[in-house]
């Protein structure tokens, strides 16, 4: 049937969920940062979408600024990770435990 | 033809989606990085097929060719050996599958009650010229923005990794 904009709608909404599930059950750091990038990408697909099927270019000038935020959150974030690993030598979720009540 | 890329890029794009964190092949972070550039490949032919030409090429140039390096330099600063205690706690796998199917439902629950195709086909080309004109006209303000932003990101950067703040 023909590709409208539901169909990339669901696969913007299931490749979220992925990323979530990502979040959730892996322990990695690395790997839930990477998952987390999987979400983002996944709005940015949506708002594509959404500004082909409306004619409207604001939602890809959209993404443009979401590109450019997630590379230099990228690059705090990992700048946090290497900081963390120096003074922990874990990269491991359940070993940061100072919070904890 | 486009309906069988648009097929063959979704299910490209999920696939490499769950191995970015469910993979059977290694417990390494290097793999889940090697999928994620694929699964960040694979949705930029999705942009083409939207027909956003510069977004894709931006897509594969700064996500793929700059972030995900940097991911990966940082993976291999780290030297991470101690990734074998890898032992899903079932209770977690759970809660997460099922919070994560019932967000699922719902959406598919809204996104079939709602009328969503507009009235006019689509037509937009998003192509460098037409966005560059929206980008210095009507969103100049967001543009000098973020350059301030990446300044900062790079200045917390160098503060973030001195060894010692003196």
């Amino acid at each position: 049937m023909h590709v409208g904009l539901e169909h990339y709608l669901v696969v913007s909404g299931l490749l979220f969920c992925l990323g979530l599930l990502g979040v959730i059950v892996r322990r990695n750091l690395l790997v839930i940062y990477m998952s987390l990038e999987l979400m983002l990408n996944a709005a940015n697909l949506a708002l594509v979408a959404f500004s082909r099927f409306n004619n409207n270019l604001d939602g890809q000038v959209f993404v443009f600024f979401i590109v450019t935020v997630a590379a230099a959150e990228v690059s705090v974030g990992l700048a946090l990770i290497v900081a963390l690993y120096r003074t922990h030598r874990t990269a491991h979720v359940e070993d940061l435990t100072t919070m904890k009540l | 033809m486009q309906d069988a890329l648009f097929y063959l890029f979704a299910f490209l794009t999920l696939g490499f989606g769950l191995m970015v964190f469910a993979n059977p092949f290694s417990l390494n972070p290097v793999t889940s990085a090697m999928f994620l550039v694929l699964t960040i490949g694979s949705l930029a032919g999705l942009f083409v097929l939207l027909h956003a030409f510069f977004l894709a090429a931006v897509q594969v140039l700064v996500y793929a060719g700059a972030v995900m390096v940097l991911f990966l330099f940082v993976i291999m600063l780290l030297d991470l050996k101690e990734e074998a205690r890898r032992k899903f706690r079932r209770v977690a796998v759970g809660a997460g599958l099922i919070s994560v199917g019932a967000i699922i439902w719902i959406f598919l629950t809204s996104l079939s009650q709602t009328r969503l195709t507009g009235s006019q086909p689509p037509t937009l080309e998003g192509g460098t010229i037409p966005l560059g004109k929206l980008l210095f006209t009507n969103y100049l303000l967001p543009f000098e923005i973020v350059s301030l932003l990446l300044l900062v990101a790079m200045v917390g950067v160098v503060l973030l990794s001195k060894k010692d703040l003196r």
